[in-house]
Parts: structure tokens; C-alpha cells; sequence
């Protein structure tokens, strides 16, 4: 068995606690040429693709190249990102990412924790989009359960889905203009969050990790006056896109470092398995919220944003637009928000109201099974996928038929987009390293979860 | 719901699975055979690769004909033209569970099986780089196996259980 697994020795020289042994990216030394020609930028795995042989410098010696490393605690990595990096001169031959500096079981701590319970746990996942989380979570479990969340409960999902995608984008846009020097926006991108998020607290009671979309609708109606709140977002939002065009767009620096680098083609787009905006930058339209339209998507008109070469820039504008676009469905939500229940009305999914329990035995009861026992869901097992800013959310859930999933699994976007890392890097500058590494837009909670 | 792809092998079962075109149940043989036949009938992404720990579920409802094994791997591909999902659910073993790697026909599967090695000790054999991704390298066990011991390992900051 053990003949499979890769080993490596720990080189003496380096200190051994920051070697990570095989998972680390040997010298040329100890790399075989079949093993260096794949790890050549990942693009040189797809065999036939775009593997050229010629490309591939095997007779390059260690003393000619430098590994260095990066991270997990470099300020671009956006958070612990680790990144080895075989350096000839400024320019990066190879790459490899080493992650699980932030892994804390969350698919093992999901296995304890009641369906209800289980909202909490998935939205610190992606910490930038943690609705887009709840929702994936949530409507994997509806589909178990075999029920239909009443039609208000979707339309406010879908609102403040859009709402959350606009707030991970600003954030990507903020960082992604202080990693290019750009500090300006940082201070834009921060401020114009913070209009959302303030919304965010009003409605849910809490800034990030909301726990609001939950198996069976959302956990509260939204606030009294939100038509208003809402309506100077879309405003205040859809406007200020226009000064980070200005901004941003035509700014000789920025455009210097963004037009034409990193570029990736969309079949080696597809054939890493990218998704999100990294996929559509390669001028592939997959959103699955056009294409497998989920809650109301159908009903709202949006155009999915894509690019041409997939570079830098194309990232960018993707990402710029699609800030206008969510703010286009949200004008939507707005004026076609129907009235009625904002959670299904079964006592063994949604908990009674708190009024209730003090005037109805049943209600009593049922509140009390819920929270001590929780939901009880059918046997079976479930894929289910949404779009999140970074691309397709999935999860998988296993159910015994108890109150706690036997298995849960959430395919990160972030996790399998870090593959194309390696491939964007090679031949770059190690400045342009940093911009790759801002456009791919990495959440470490979500790569490592 | 959609066929099997025309050339696919014999003795996969199928049945319609939940929130999926189609699903489809594998044996460690015919899985490589099957997500070729995929592969060629337009599957072009596998968007998704996990394992499945069914230590305490040996007698889970599984279609007539399927045996089943302590672990599993799940497949999920995507045809992007008709807008088609497959779920292929794949009996690993139980010993020592061994599939193919599908890294020659998706190599973006690479670190989503390196995942599943790491968190189940489930070999892909011919895959390139079949190391740890998420836990350290010399981390003794594999976390989301049932039998696992959780608070095994003292943690800091925390009055250490004794093992379990």
C-alpha cells in the first residue's frame, strides 16, 4: 500500500519544521521528468492538450533555479495560502500551493451537528459569501426532505444572495487594489461593504456569518422599511461602479499589470475543473444560475458577464460587472417581492414562533424536538450546486435517516480553482504572481474548510 | 433522465437519483471503463470527487445486484453543452480501498482526490502526487473515517480528554 503514496526525505539543511515533505515542491533533484513536465504549470497535465515537450526545461541544475517560499503568513496570499515557488532569476517556473493551514474538520464538526444546526457551521466557510454557503447547505437539505420553501422565502434568498455577491465582490475589488498598490480602493471597496453589511445586521442580527438562510426559508422577514434600505444600495452601489471604472479601468498602472498577464484558455479551464469567473474570463458562459436555474433566476432578467482572452483584466471586468448585474436582480427583488410566509410552515422543519409557545402545548412540543432532537431526514443522498461569487458551490449530503448528516461534503470553489494556480503562474514575473493570486480570489476557509 | 452512453460497460446499475440526471453505481473495475464512456458522450468537467466512510451503514439501501463496501467514492461530472448531471457512486473496498485515478481523463480532479486520500486513506493509483493536502505530513490517520478517533490528539488551549 505504502509503494503508492509519494515520500520524500526532509532535506537536513532546511529547518524541519517548515518542511512539509512530500507536499512541499521538491528540488529538480529529486524530481523525475515525467513528474517535472506535469508540474510545469498544470496546463502540461492535460496530455495532448497543450503539452509541448520542447517547453519543458529538464536539464536545467538546482543551482540555477531558487525555491522560495511564500506564505502562509505573506499579506497576499489573502490569508494562509503557502505557495512554493521555483524561481529562475525574477520569473516563476514552477509552483506549487500548499494548504491546510486553516483545516479545522468542518465537514467532521458538520457529522455532529444537527441539520439545524448545520447552518452555523457551513456559513464560516466561505467567510466572504457566507449566504451563498447557507443556501447551498439548506437547499441540499430541502431536497432530502422532499419540501418547497414558500415563494417569498425564495425571492428574499435570492436578494440577499445577490446582495452577498455584491459584498464579495467589493471586498475582491478593495484587496485586489491594495495588492497593486491601489490603496484608494481598498478604502472603497471597504466602505461601500459596509453598506450592505449594515443592511445585513438589520436584517439577520449579525454582520458576517448570518446563519440566516436555513433548512426551510430564512430565519427572519425582512425589516420593516428594507424597501428603502435596499433601494439606496442599489443606488449608492450601481453608481460607485462607475467611479471604480474611472478609477481603475483606464489607469495606465493598473492596466499595465492586469492586460494580457496570466492568461488561460478555456479548455484548460474546463479540463482543472474552474469554475466561476475564472471559467466565464475564458469566454465559456456557465453560470448555473442561467444555466441550471435555481430559486427564482428564471423569472429575473441578468446577463452572464464574459470575458474573451482570460487574463488579468478579464477577471477584473468580470467582476466589476457582475456587481452591476446582482445589483440589476436585486432592483428586480425589490419590485417583485410577493407577500407571504418567509419560512415553510411544518413544525418538524421551522420552529414555532416564540409567541406561541407560551399559549400552545403542541407548539411546545414541537419546539422542544426540534431543538433537542432536530429534524428528522429521509434516507438518501444529495448533490446539489449553486453559483457562488468564486463559482459552483456543491454539496454533498448523506442522510441515515437521524437528525445529523452521516456525510457532508461542500466542494469548494476556491479549493478546485487553486489548481489552475500553478498554470497562471509559469513564466510570470513573481510581481505578477501576486496579481494571480488576487484573480483566482482564494477564501482559505473555503479551500481548507 | 438521460441514457447510458452507448458504449458503456456491462453490469453498471442505474436509477434516478435525487436532484441528478442520472446515477449510476460502479464496481472498482468497471469505474474507469464507465467515466471514459462519459467522458466521450460530452461529460467534459468532473466537477466534483469525494469519498464516503459507511462504516456504520453496511446495509444502506443500494440497488439489486450492487455490493457493498465499507467506502466509497462519489463522482460527480457535468455535460456543459446539455446541461446534464451524473452522479457515479464508486464501491471502493473495504480493506484497503484502491480505485483508478481520473487524472489522465480530468486533471482537475488532482487535489479533489488528494482530498479524499487525505481524509479517507482511499489510494488513486496512478494518480501523480498521491500525498496529504489538508493535514501534515507525518499526521497518523485519516479524520473522516468513522472509526477515527475524534480527541485523540491533545489540543491546545483545552483541558486534553485522554483518548476515546
Amino acid at each position: 500500500m505504502t509503494d503508492r503514496i509519494r515520500t520524500a526525505p526532509r532535506p537536513d539543511l532546511l529547518v524541519v519544521e517548515t518542511s512539509e515533505g512530500a507536499q512541499g515542491l521538491q528540488s529538480r533533484s529529486e524530481t523525475s521528468k515525467d513528474e517535472l513536465g506535469r508540474e510545469v504549470g498544470s496546463v502540461l497535465r492535460v496530455s495532448g492538450l497543450t503539452l509541448d515537450p520542447n517547453d519543458v526545461d529538464f536539464d536545467r541544475q538546482d543551482d540555477e533555479t531558487m525555491i522560495i517560499n511564500m506564505g502562509p503568513a505573506h499579506p497576499s496570499t489573502h490569508g494562509v495560502l503557502r505557495l512554493m515557488l521555483e524561481l529562475d532569476g525574477e520569473f516563476v517556473l514552477r509552483t506549487k500551493p500548499v494548504i491546510g493551514y486553516l483545516h479545522t474538520g468542518m465537514e467532521k464538526t458538520g457529522e455532529q451537528l444537527t441539520y439545524t444546526q448545520g447552518a452555523t457551521n457551513v456559513t464560516r466557510m466561505d467567510y466572504v459569501s457566507p449566504i451563498a454557503n447557507e443556501l447551498n447547505y439548506s437547499m441540499a437539505v430541502e431536497k432530502l426532505l422532499g419540501i418547497e420553501v414558500p415563494e417569498r422565502a425564495i425571492w428574499i434568498r435570492m436578494m440577499m444572495a445577490e446582495l452577498n455577491r455584491i459584498v464579495s465582490h467589493l471586498v475582491w475589488m478593495a484587496t485586489n487594489g491594495m495588492d497593486l498598490g491601489a490603496t484608494s480602493m481598498m478604502i472603497y471597496g471597504f466602505r461601500e461593504r459596509e453598506l450592505v453589511l449594515a443592511f445585513f445586521e438589520k436584517t439577520a442580527g449579525l454582520r458576517l456569518n448570518l446563519n440566516y438562510v436555513r433548512p426551510g426559508g430564512v430565519a427572519a422577514d425582512l425589516p420593516d422599511g428594507w424597501q428603502d434600505d435596499v433601494a439606496v444600495i442599489c443606488e449608492t452601489i450601481d453608481a460607485r461602479t462607475y467611479e471604480y471604472d474611472q478609477l481603475l479601468t483606464g489607469q495606465p498602472i493598473f492596466r499595465e499589470r492586469m492586460v494580457g498577464v496570466a492568461p488561460i484558455t478555456a479548455e484548460e479551464a474546463i479540463a482543472l475543473s474552474v469554475t466561476g469567473p475564472v471559467l466565464r474570463s475564458t469566454g465559456v458562459a456557465w453560470d448555473l444560475r442561467r444555466a441550471m436555474p435555481y430559486l427564482a433566476y428564471d423569472q429575473v432578467e441578468f446577463d452572464v458577464i464574459v470575458g474573451t482572452y482570460g487574463d488579468n483584466f478579464d477577471r477584473y471586468a468580470i467582476r466589476l460587472n457582475e456587481i452591476r448585474e446582482s445589483v440589476k436582480i436585486v432592483r428586480q427583488c425589490l419590485d417583485m417581492m410577493p407577500k407571504g410566509d418567509y419560512r415553510v410552515q411544518d413544525p418538524k422543519v421551522t420552529p414555532p414562533p416564540r409567541a406561541r409557545i407560551g399559549e400552545s402545548m403542541e407548539a411546545l412540543i414541537h419546539h422542544f424536538k426540534l431543538f433537542t432532537e432536530g429534524m428528522q431526514v429521509p434516507v438518501g443522498e444529495v448533490y446539489s450546486a449553486v453559483e457562488s461569487p468564486r463559482g459552483e458551490l456543491g454539496c454533498y449530503l448523506v442522510s441515515d435517516g437521524s437528525s445529523k448528516p452521516y456525510r457532508l461534503h461542500v466542494r469548494g470553489p476556491s479549493f478546485v480553482n487553486l489548481q489552475a494556480i500553478p498554470l497562471l503562474m509559469r513564466g510570470g514575473s513573481l510581481s505578477d504572481a501576486i496579481t494571480v493570486i488576487s484573480t483566482v480570489d482564494p477564501i482559505m476557509g473555503e479551500v481548507d474548510r | 433522465m438521460i441514457a447510458l452512453p452507448a458504449r458503456s460497460p456491462e453490469g453498471v446499475i442505474t436509477s434516478e437519483g435525487l436532484a441528478c440526471d442520472l446515477l449510476c453505481f460502479a464496481t472498482i473495475e468497471q469505474y474507469p471503463k464507465l467515466v471514459r464512456a462519459f467522458k466521450n458522450a460530452g461529460f467534459q468537467m468532473a466537477i466534483d470527487v469525494c469519498g464516503v466512510d459507511y462504516l456504520e451503514q453496511m446495509d444502506r439501501p443500494l440497488p439489486e445486484g450492487v455490493v457493498a463496501t465499507r467506502f466509497e467514492v462519489v463522482v460527480n461530472l457535468l455535460n456543459m453543452v446539455k446541461k446534464e448531471r451524473v452522479r457515479i457512486r464508486v464501491q471502493a473496498g473495504t480493506d484497503n480501498p484502491e480505485v483508478a485515478s481520473l487524472f489522465d481523463l480530468y486533471p482537475g480532479v488532482e487535489a479533489m482526490e488528494r482530498e479524499a486520500y487525505d481524509m479517507f486513506g482511499i489510494l488513486f493509483s496512478k494518480h501523480p502526487d498521491m500525498t496529504r493536502i489538508l493535514m501534515p505530513e507525518d499526521w497518523e490517520g485519516h479524520p473522516l473515517r468513522k472509526d477515527y478517533g475524534v480527541g485523540r490528539v491533545p489540543v491546545q488551549f483545552k483541558e486534553a480528554p485522554g483518548p476515546r
